[in-house]
């Protein structure tokens, strides 16, 4: 029996978003207060969603303590209280909510082995939030 | 077709223990939740029905009957009860979040007729949930 299992984190992090591939004009017609030159900074909400068989043993997908060493391994301590545009995966890409989404994704398929990653969805406020499956 | 999703709450208690592990290793895997008095949750349940619009009552589904159907096949068994000790499922099966979004797909898939069941979604905490869609 295949089950889906979410887990919910937060962390706070700081970004401006600014592409070097627009104008300054440009910029800030396209990202209006977050391009901001001195940034700005959110209480971000990361759900992570993995899935798998339900062991017949243990009654569940995966042990969630090696998920959530794994996430704060790999995601929580690489981000939480930093600035995104100074990290090296965000020296070009700008750290726009859908790319940390992409980029958490992309970090925890090659961290987490031990069940399949279906999803991670990132609450920048309580307002938006940004989902991707890997698709 | 539309999704409808109804949302309930019940609280339970359960411990997590395997008969297949010794004592040392059900304490090493299930840490905390293998202390056999047990420890409570407030679960929040949601099951999502889908289905088409029925033209003459605007419903995919009677809510009423719906609200019904969960509190007789799910919060009846399972509210203010002790999982492992009270409800059937968890007999021989460990009450994990899982197993219990299983179980309550399970009760409720047989019942429901107006309405095809989609998917079962079991909180244990705001910040642990697990989906069950059937067996895919």
């Amino acid at each position: 029996m295949k089950a889906h299992l979410t887990r919910r984190y937060v962390f706070s992090a700081s970004h401006r978003l600014h592409s070097p591939k627009m104008t300054a004009e440009e910029n800030l017609a396209t990202y209006g207060k977050c391009n901001n030159p001195h940034g700005h900074g959110h209480n971000y909400a990361l759900e992570v969603t993995i899935s798998g068989p339900v062991d017949e043993t243990t009654g569940m997908v995966c042990d969630l303590v090696d998920l959530d060493q794994c996430v704060e391994r790999e995601v929580l301590s690489r981000y939480h209280l930093e600035n995104l545009n100074v990290m090296k995966e965000f020296a070009v890409t700008v750290p726009t909510t859908e790319n940390l989404c992409i980029e958490i994704f992309e970090i925890l398929k090659r961290g987490f082995p031990r069940a399949h990653l279906e999803r991670v969805r990132l609450e920048e406020t309580m307002m938006n939030s940004f989902e991707y499956t890997g698709l | 077709m539309v999704y409808l999703t109804r949302k309930a709450e019940f609280s339970a208690s359960h411990f997590y223990h395997s008969s297949e592990f010794s004592a040392e290793e059900n304490r090493r895997i299930f840490g905390k939740c293998n202390n056999p008095n047990g420890h409570g949750h407030n679960y929040t349940l949601e099951v999502t029905v889908k289905g088409d619009v029925d033209p003459r009552s605007g419903f995919v589904v009677d809510l009423k009957q719906l609200k019904e159907i969960m509190h007789r096949e799910v919060l009846d068994a399972m509210d203010h009860r002790f999982l492992n000790k009270e409800v059937p499922e968890f007999l021989t099966k460990i009450p994990t979040t899982e197993n219990i979004a299983i179980a309550v797909w399970q009760r409720l898939q047989p019942k429901l007729d107006q309405a095809q069941l989609h998917r079962v979604r079991v909180y244990e905490t705001p910040d642990l949930f697990v989906d069950f869609y059937g067996e895919e």
